[in-house]
């Protein structure tokens, strides 16, 4: 059953990314991404890594892809540019680099024969949300509170820059 | 583990966090800006004696390793809470002068010293990361304030580039040490004793990463620019507080974290950087005619003089880099709270040395200051600034370095050129109009004349309690150990 599910998730997460790639609209591109990030995300929920795959879809397919289709709408980028229209020296770079990645990944994967991996109960235990969730409350404690304030400081900050001119309590009454 | 007791050893940062979201909450209901003002300054000051009660306390880890207190640490805190003290004292009325006084400004400058204090006493590198970032943040926010004007934004959008990018090579560093060690603690990765060159690589791209924090040459390119964009009561805060709290993190990173293996201390490399930093740096500002210029050439070269201590790596080198980073922050607050004083009349432009021509005889008080802080930072006795120096080049020639301190005090010799200048132009030179200058408010002043005091006492008068204070420190580092330090 697993086996079935990891094919159709594998299929529709290499189809949607090239769909997404080669599709000429730029919003429907951000929608394949969307898609090839949900079904990533299946992908983990198969590996028995439940907090990833929910962080998979809570932050990347729901708050960034927002925002990419935001700027994508507000910018208006509706006039096709051809990338390849001329040949250039670096494309051949960009290419050979390509393809020594994509032999590193097949290379080390390459030992491997079953789709999925066996996962025994200690494996699985540590993808849950109450293993994050423990280590994030004890060893972690102090970075995850200081990253409260760090988050608080950056929406803070930012409002301080976006805004055109800040009024002082003094100068209202 | 008892979650009180840890907490009890990181109060400083606790009551800077929660006073950053009171003035926060503050300033969104409208509250008084005096009243924002009053409640930071308030905050800090029970910072600062929970900080002075830490320096005499226990020395050991809290949060399963994640932070250090006491020792070292307890020092780096103490230092960051006292610049930023100082820092918002003076800069009520400079940022009043400007017309960029609001509540939000005290919140993250209170954020920001949440993070520098996190940075001084981490003992993990995900905590050094976290602080580093959130110091940074905020920094950002400060520099581009004045956002109106060209160099505002030229400030902020540089150093929110460089920062980043900075960051890069920080954050590459821990994961490459992640991966040869498996753990980000100090003491685990002290305790390594086969050395890797992706260890070796991971070091490297740390202590990079470090470099421009600290603003070291060739990683200082953004220093000037950032520096004179800046409120310049703010450009102290970076100058100071954040430098000190990158300081005290590398010192806790070089002491604690490197494995006691021969050629994994980093001297070599450390000891180059100091050397061309002292004299790049020296160099440069000798040709400054901007004031803020001036001393952002200067902090490059004091940088360049703490990294000699650092070289030497010794528990005296240590110990006077911890001095040095004390005399450094009072008298540079010091050098620039006057010049914030000076640039809020609008007759002249007052960042420019041209113009201080005659000042010394309109408000002699604040010309006699300024002469003070800057004879201090020339490192000329009686001021605290020349102890520091004699602590710092005393260690290096102690441990062998006679190299370094001889560098060092020829770029000290050639910086009094570009230190007195300014007093030069101050007392004998003829001003080219008439124009008077704006009396400088009482609580400015005054916390202008206790960074005077301090100059001047720890100049004279350094054996208490900053000398009991030395031998502990000292102790500290020689009876425990690099590698005991970690232990509770």
């Amino acid at each position: 059953m697993a086996t079935y599910a990891f094919v159709l998730l594998a299929v529709l997460a290499v189809a949607s990314a090239l769909a997404m790639v080669l599709n000429k609209n730029t919003v429907n591109s951000a929608l394949f991404l969307v898609l090839n990030l949900m079904s990533v995300a299946g992908l983990y929920l198969l590996l028995h890594a439940q907090f990833l795959a929910i962080i998979q879809i809570l932050v990347y397919a729901g708050a960034i892809m927002v925002l990419f289709l935001f700027v994508i709408m507000l910018l208006n980028v509706d006039e096709e540019e051809s990338l390849f229209d001329k040949f250039r020296a670096i494309y051949l770079v960009a290419f050979l680099l390509g393809v020594v990645v994509f032999g590193q990944i097949v290379y080390s994967l390459g030992g491997v024969t079953d789709l999925l991996p066996e996962i025994s109960a200690d494996m699985a235990y540590v993808g849950t949300v109450e293993a994050v969730g423990e280590v994030l409350y004890t060893t972690y404690l102090m970075p995850f509170e200081m990253t409260a304030i760090l988050l608080t400081a950056a929406v803070v900050g930012a409002l301080m820059i976006a805004q055109y001119k800040v009024k002082t309590s003094d100068q209202e009454e | 583990m008892d979650y009180l007791y840890d907490l009890n050893t990181f109060i400083p940062a606790t009551i800077a966090a929660a006073a950053g979201l009171v003035v926060l909450m503050q300033s969104v209901y409208k509250v008084k800006i005096n009243t924002i003002f009053g409640v930071t300054v308030f905050s800090l000051v029970v910072a600062l004696l929970f900080a002075l009660r830490d320096l005499f306390g226990p020395v050991g880890t809290s949060f399963y390793d994640m932070v250090a207190y006491g020792g070292t640490a307890a020092f780096g805190t103490l230092l960051v809470i006292t610049g930023t003290l100082f820092c918002v004292l003076i800069s009520r009325d400079y940022l009043e002068a400007i017309d960029h006084h609001y509540g939000e400004v005290y919140a993250m400058i209170l954020f920001a010293t949440t993070g520098m204090v996190g940075l001084a006493v981490s003992n993990d590198l995900i905590m050094l990361f976290v602080g580093l970032e959130t110091m940074s943040i905020c920094l950002y926010v400060l520099a581009g304030l004045i956002k109106e004007e060209k160099t505002g934004a030229e400030s902020a959008l540089k150093y929110f580039l460089l920062g980043a990018f900075s960051t890069g090579f920080l954050l590459y560093g821990i994961a490459l040490i992640y991966g040869a060690t498996g753990s980000t603690n100090y003491a685990d990765i002290t305790a390594l004793t086969d050395i890797s060159p992706l260890f070796m690589a991971g070091s490297a791209l740390l202590l990079v990463g470090f470099f421009f924090k600290i603003s070291a040459v060739p990683f200082h390119m953004w220093t000037p620019d950032v520096y004179q964009g800046t409120p310049t009561t703010l450009t102290a805060y970076f100058a100071t507080a954040s430098k000190a709290a990158t300081f005290v993190a590398l010192i806790l990173v070089m002491s604690r974290m490197m494995p006691e293996i021969e050629g994994v201390g980093w001297t070599q490399a450390i000891s180059v950087i100091a050397i061309i930093t002292m004299i790049l740096g020296n160099l440069i500002a000798l040709v400054q005619d901007n004031v803020k210029r001036m001393l952002a050439y200067s902090s490059i070269a004091h940088a360049g003089y703490l990294l000699v201590g650092l070289a030497a790596g010794t528990a005296d080198g240590y110990t006077g880099v911890l001095y040095y980073l004390f005399a450094y922050t009072v008298m540079n607050i010091g050098a620039f709270g006057v010049i914030a004083f000076y640039e809020r009349n609008q007759a002249l432009d007052f960042t420019d040395v041209n113009n201080y021509a005659g000042l010394g005889y309109k408000q002699p008080v604040m010309a006699v200051l300024l002469s003070v802080f800057l004879f201090s930072l020339a490192g000329i006795p009686p001021f605290v600034g020349f102890l520091a120096k004699y602590y710092v080049f005393a260690a290096a020639v102690n441990a062998g370095h006679i190299t370094l301190a001889v560098v060092g005090v020829l770029t000290t010799a050639a910086s009094v050129y570009y230190y007195l200048r300014v007093m030069v132009f101050m007392y004998f030179r003829e001003p080219h109009k008439e124009f008077d200058l704006v009396n400088p408010g009482a609580i400015f002043k005054y916390a202008l004349i206790v960074l005077c005091v301090l100059t001047v006492y720890y100049g004279v008068e350094p054996v208490f309690p900053m000398g009991s204070l030395i031998e502990l420190l000292t102790s500290y580092y020689t009876e425990t150990g690099p590698a005991g330090m970690a232990g509770p």
